[in-house]
């Protein structure tokens, strides 16, 4: 535009082409059919944004007065249907949320929570990944181990049959997928293994593992266990819970690490062989690293998988978050207020599980990254 | 690779060399760990078993299947077959086999349609209606199932009781009850309909295949839909209209404090059903996007420049090369909802989770019990890999 002439310099564009109005255009009302959805969608979302704000807030008790013979709930029973209750999440947070551990100890399973984000949020970061961030997960277990039970620097005893609550699911889907992983590794290489006595026991694990449900192990852990062990021996119920779930998460992280050795170029273990490296050797210094970095957002989504699945626990009676928030609603005056609890219990579950999943995305598309042109 | 590649000099076996009893031996120290590993699980497994059987004579349980011939004497609410408390574990035991099969298999075909609707919505070049299906799937994804299955329960429970029962529609009435619709009163001219139709279906296949046969081999293309109409609708039709075309609708009609008449649908195999289906069509929707996502964008292209059609674009050349991808996955998804599928003992389903707990609670058997549960799993497990890598192995790309 070196004309000099012309003095008002580049045209705009005109107003339906570019801007809002344009995006409209092509993205909302492109065609008949097009716009027709557009408009129904819309009329339907409006009219549901409404009536849930008028349910969620506008119509929504958030206490109620309380006497002698506990809350009174009758205002919330009339509302009910056209209002939500959030006086039962007010009333019962503290309960859903660490259970039955001693209510003025609570700040204990509080810390615990915070200590395991803490963990999270730094494995999640790429510049800590080396092997003393192993140091640290030990260091840090240890730490919400000797919370949660006490009897150490002046904090007082707290038996494990009076945890519940959110530690309990953070700590069996950290602790399952602790264990679950290396044993996942040692699986998925003995699957791969060329003696055959090795691969026949892996394949058997792995595919009985994911042929069953979960709650088959879990009913195999609470009421064959048992029957397991020599008499007098006895291992409590969260452990034996555990256990059931390390071998469950084991068998399924096994089949994605397994495809990360398959989509490694053969060449690599050819090459770690004629430089003389052993089996551990090549393993551990060649494998093992391209393998897992190729896997890591299928392994994400896996643990996203773990970390709901642990609500099964449920059925076998163990107190984690969704337990606790079931058992809340048992109470005659807050019957029938579960739509309220349940909206409670799955928002934390969505915090966590959307975090997970948001982070995966972005891992996969910075791992991806020289793939773009 | 050497299976492959036709080169001999690589089918050929590097010569045998004999077996040196040394730690340097590669094949010596494989030969030992095997063992070694061999023995440590062997000695667990013994050890296990060893001590199951000493705690077993310690509690007298007999152990074996001699159970299943006892009287159950536990009531199952919903059945497929005829059954009633004094009939053996063993039937009760089918009954619950059949409820979970019938959640398994309605669940399955409905999560296919809604989840592959929803995974075509996520890629609609609408703004509003993809974000609405990205949103659902992100957060139906993001929550337990069980939680879900809890939530749809405690829903269907909330519901008006059946004196204010919503009534949507002519005959459809939804109360805590359940879900009652309006039902066909079945007689024989439906059963011979229904056979005419499904021999319809098999004549229409065989004729499609010589149809196709005889295309192959003068290229000239045949019609076969109408055949296949006349097959498939018109003969069923003349069939049930020569018996007398029977056609009495049942309604559901309030009597006391319930419904009578009608198909009934219980709450928890409803609010069952609607969790299994609205979670997995999540994962399906996914796997779906991909799928189509996968396919190269010159294939469109290539097709259009050849002057098909947009619908015959997508069955001819879209869906073909997108199926590849999508039925591995969805092979896995199908698994999953039927595993899933025993959270039903959660909401009080009779599937046969549930019914082999109570048998196990009643009996004492706690390992056949569950050894029955694991069985029944494998089995459904495994027939659904077989017929899905059976039709994998139909659609794989045929490479030279």
């Amino acid at each position: 535009m070196s004309d000099a002439s012309i003095s008002t310099g580049p045209r705009k564009p005109p107003i339906t082409a570019v801007g809002p109005i344009a995006w409209a255009k092509t993205n909302l009302f492109s065609g008949w059919l097009s716009t027709a959805v557009t408009l129904a969608l819309g009329y339907l979302l409006i009219k549901a944004a409404l009536s849930f704000v008028d349910w969620a807030f506008i119509n929504a008790i958030w206490s109620v007065p309380s006497n002698a013979q506990g809350p009174q709930t009758q205002i919330c029973r009339d509302m009910q249907g056209s209002g939500a209750c959030w006086a039962v999440i007010g009333e019962k947070h503290r309960f859903m949320l660490f259970g039955t551990y001693p209510y003025e100890e609570h700040w204990r399973p509080a810390l615990a929570c915070v200590l395991f984000v803490v963990l999270y949020i730094i494995s999640a970061i790429r510049r800590f990944w080396r092997w003393e961030l192993a140091l640290v997960w030990i260091g840090m277990l240890t730490a919400i181990g000797m919370l949660m039970w006490g009897g150490i620097f002046g904090l007082s005893y707290v038996p494990q049959e009076r945890w519940g609550g959110l530690p309990i699911t953070l700590i069996l889907a950290t602790f399952g997928l602790a264990f679950a992983f290396p044993l996942s590794i040692l699986v998925a290489l003995g699957r791969r293994s060329s003696l055959p006595a090795i691969k026949v026991l892996c394949v058997l694990y792995v595919e009985l593992i994911r042929g069953v449900p979960l709650i088959s192990l879990l009913f195999m852990a609470s009421v064959m266990f048992p029957l397991f062990l020599p008499e007098g021996m006895n291992i409590d119920k969260l452990l034996r819970a555990q256990i059931a779930i390390i071998l469950f998460a084991g068998a399924y992280l096994a089949e994605v690490v397994r495809g990360g050795l398959q989509a490694l170029p053969k060449g690599q273990y050819e090459a770690a062989d004629a430089m003389g490296l052993s089996f551990w050797q090549k393993t551990g210094l060649i494998i093992l690293p391209q393998a897992l970095r190729m896997v890591i957002p299928p392994l994400v989504n896996t643990f996203i998988g773990f970390f709901k699945d642990t609500s099964l626990v449920l059925i076998i009676g163990i107190f984690d978050l969704l337990t606790a928030g079931k058992t809340a609603i048992v109470e005659p005056a807050w019957q029938g207020f579960g739509v309220e609890v349940y909206v409670f219990i799955g928002s934390i579950y969505l915090i966590f599980c959307y975090a997970m999943s948001k982070y995966s995305r972005g891992l996969e598309a910075e791992l991806n990254r020289h793939r773009h042109r | 690779m050497s299976e492959t590649t036709s080169d001999p000099r690589y089918k050929r076996r590097p010569p045998k060399r004999p077996l040196r009893l040394s730690w340097s031996d590669e094949r010596v120290r494989g030969i030992f760990w095997q063992i070694v590993v061999v023995a440590l699980v062997g000695s667990v497994i013994y050890w296990l078993w060893s001590n199951t059987s000493h705690n077993l004579a310690v509690r007298r349980i007999a152990t074996g299947f001699g159970f299943l011939d006892r009287e159950a004497g536990l009531p199952i609410a919903e059945s497929l077959i005829p059954y009633d408390p004094t009939n053996t574990y063993a039937r009760a035991l089918l009954v619950g086999v059949l409820n979970t099969l019938k959640v398994a298999v309605i669940g399955v075909v409905l999560a296919t349609i809604l989840g592959t609707a929803i995974g075509i919505a996520r890629l609609s070049k609408n703004f509003l209606l993809s974000r609405i299906a990205g949103a659902y799937i992100e957060i139906i994804r993001d929550l337990p199932l069980l939680l879900q299955l809890l939530f749809w329960y405690t829903v269907m429970q909330g519901l008006p009781g059946p004196r204010q029962a919503l009534r949507p529609m002519e005959g459809v009435v939804l109360s805590n009850r359940g879900l009652k619709l309006p039902a066909l009163v079945w007689e024989n001219a439906h059963t011979a309909a229904l056979v005419v139709f499904l021999l319809g279906i098999v004549a229409t296949w065989v004729y499609a295949r010589m149809a196709r046969a005889k295309q192959m081999a003068d290229g000239q293309p045949r019609k076969v839909w109408a055949t296949a109409l006349g097959l498939m609708l018109a003969l069923p039709i003349v069939v049930w209209w020569g018996l007398g075309a029977p056609w009495e609708i049942e309604y559901p009609v309030l009597r006391g404090f319930n419904f009578r008449g009608g198909m009934n649908i219980s709450p928890e195999y409803f609010a069952l059903l609607i969790g299994l289906v609205t979670y997995t069509a999540g994962f399906i929707a996914e796997v779906v996007r991909a799928g189509i996502m996968s396919v190269n964008h010159g294939q469109w292209e290539a097709a259009q420049a050849l002057g098909l059609r947009h619908g015959s674009v997508l069955r001819l050349i879209v869906m073909p090369q997108a199926l590849r991808v999508i039925i591995p996955p969805m092979t896995s998804n199908y698994l999953n909802l039927t595993k899933n599928s025993s959270l039903a003992v959660a909401i009080g389903y009779q599937d046969i989770v549930s019914i082999a707990n109570t048998t196990l609670n009643q009996t004492g058997q706690a390992i056949e019990g569950i050894a029955i549960i694991m069985a029944v799993y494998l089995t459904i497990s495994l027939s659904i890999s077989l017929f899905m890598n059976w039709y994998n192995a139909r659609i794989v790309l045929v490479e030279r």
